[in-house]
């Protein structure tokens, strides 16, 4: 396995007239092809601005993030990204949207049009595919984005928090349609999430990060195999794992959680 | 990713369709009907009451307009003030929007036109007509440059907020699926901005009929205000009533096809106010 994305020594820092904040402070990570990682933790860990400097919307202000061992310069379709609020655009429907990056890249009409229904198609979402997003539920808007994303064949996804506004039921089946996709093409997949479950469930690496200034506190394997399923979340071995995850979230990795064991325990908001 | 998934979404759809049902607004059509005839019936009632000749009735009214339809001065009249706002407001729409896009776009363009926007939309257009007399005299095109700048102004103003508006998320969304600037700005900023466009067309319009009738005042052989002011002299009051009526109906139908434009090309919209 190669790296494909190789982050060195990043920094970022916000300049506002207030002073400066440090979003992300000398930060290493390797994501290596095929890969799913997640990154957790809470508000103001850099997760976003890591994911943004790797999709190159952002700049480091030291160090460098490497994809395909070229620096990043900006936004480019081999990256994909997944913004938590859909980030359709209205005013097209969910066939246009999918056709939206096609478009760019020269295809011919019937090849698009064929393209976006067969993507559409994968996301349960052929029936729709003449509906405007304002017609579509949330899950429905965020597989359509997943659809455009995936319709231009990028070699990385970015997923910024992309269940996070659903409820918890679509959510998880949202997570396992997601998974879905993922065994069958082992698309590299980078996901931000603050609820440790789902960082657990989706991911072979959780990368765990602590805020003020932005770091990786912790990387941790998840060496459950895959196919994943509703036996696992409730398995000893997956609570085991969620509790380690847990701790590092909530205490920095030192001292032990009021009950990182409870099921239904995840992250605040 | 399965059809199934769909299923559990369903409750929570249902839950906003029933919100939205009983928010949605009872038909006022009956209402508008009534205060129409009711306001109208007070206005027969009083002018009655007062019997005083410069005081006209709805009679007196219909039967003004009805002998100037038939001899055809009240479309002269009309024709030649619809001429002028359609073109004032049309000239001053079509160049407002790009100055409006460009203002959102490049801070040169805003920095360079902002402070001239600001400083003539606190100018009544009206007050600028002695000087458009001086200068370009006292026909068609001075009435027709008052009435754009009125246009120019309400409109360049919201189309520049509606650029400013467009959320970034879309805006990187498109970057990220490859676009660059000319494809963000024509497939992503254009329609984005679209509602706001709209509504400034709307008030551009209004700015417009209202700009229109004093143009008309100074000197202008035809037209609704010329002929309102015609009818003072005489003390023709049924006749001025008679003007104002068509100023109105035309102001409202021109307004309602705006609309109705505006329905047709922003439905997509989440949310209708």
């Amino acid at each position: 396995m190669t790296n494909l994305i190789s982050i060195k020594n990043a920094t970022k820092v916000y300049s506002t007239s207030r002073g400066d904040t440090i979003s992300l402070d000398h930060v290493n990570l390797n994501v290596e092809e095929g890969e799913f990682i997640t990154l957790v933790g809470p508000s103001g860990c850099g997760k976003s601005t890591m994911l943004n400097l790797i999709g190159g919307l952002l700049q480091a202000t030291s160090g460098q993030v490497l994809v395909h061992d070229k620096p990043v310069k900006g936004p480019s379709p081999d990256r994909g990204v997944i913004f938590q609020q859909y980030a359709l655009f209205p005013w097209l429907t969910a066939q246009k949207n999918v056709e939206f990056g096609l478009r760019l890249q020269k295809l011919s009409k019937a090849e698009r049009a064929e393209r976006a229904l067969h993507f559409l198609d994968l996301v349960g979402l052929k029936d729709f595919a003449h509906a405007l997003p304002k017609e579509l539920s949330g899950g429905m808007k965020q597989r359509c984005a997943i659809a455009r994303a995936y319709a231009v064949n990028p070699s990385v996804l970015l997923m910024d928090e992309p269940f996070g506004a659903l409820d918890a039921l679509t959510r998880v089946q949202m997570q396992d349609d997601l998974l879905h996709t993922w065994e069958r093409d082992r698309r590299t997949i980078v996901f931000i999430t603050h609820d440790v479950d789902e960082a657990v469930y989706l991911a072979s690496r959780v990368v765990v990060m602590s805020p003020r200034p932005g770091r990786i506190s912790e990387i941790i394997d998840v060496p459950l195999p895959y196919p994943r399923n509703e036996a696992l979340r409730l398995s000893p071995e997956f609570a085991e794992i969620r509790a380690r995850v847990w701790r590092g979230v909530h205490h920095h990795g030192e001292g032990a959680s009021p009950d990182p064991t409870s099921p239904n325990s995840t992250t605040p908001n | 990713m399965t059809v199934e998934s769909i299923e559990t979404e369903a409750p929570a759809t249902q839950a906003i369709a029933a919100v939205e049902a009983e928010r949605k607004p009872r038909s006022l059509t009956w209402l508008y009907v009534a205060t129409l005839i009711g306001g109208i019936g007070l206005w027969a009632l009083a002018a009655a009451i007062a019997r005083n000749p410069l005081i006209p009735t709805p009679v007196d009214v219909v039967t003004d307009g009805w002998s100037i339809i038939v001899d055809g001065t009240l479309w002269e009249h009309t024709s030649a003030s619809l001429v002028r706002v359609f073109t004032g407001f049309a000239l001053g729409v079509l160049l407002a929007i790009p100055a409006g896009f460009l203002m959102g776009w490049y801070w040169l363009a805003r920095g360079l036109v902002e402070p001239w926007v600001q400083f003539f939309r606190t100018v009544p257009p009206l007050a600028l007509i002695p000087l458009v007399i001086v200068i370009l005299g006292i026909g068609e095109p001075a009435k027709i440059f008052v009435i754009f700048l009125a246009s120019f102004l309400s409109c360049v103003l919201a189309t520049f907020q509606g650029v400013r508006n467009v959320d970034t998320t879309l805006i990187n969304a498109a970057r990220v699926l490859g676009a660059k600037d000319f494809t963000i700005f024509t497939r992503v900023v254009i329609p984005a901005s679209l509602p706001f466009i709209f509504v400034g067309m709307r008030v551009a319009l209004g700015a417009s009929w209202a700009t229109l009738v004093a143009s008309e005042l100074i000197a202008a052989p035809t037209g609704l205000g010329r002929m309102m002011q015609a009818a003072a002299q005489f003390l023709q009051t049924d006749r001025i009533v008679v003007g104002i009526i068509m100023i109105g109906l035309l102001g409202f139908v021109m307004d309602r096809l705006l609309l109705l434009l505006e329905r047709r090309l922003t439905s997509w919209q989440e949310t209708r106010a």
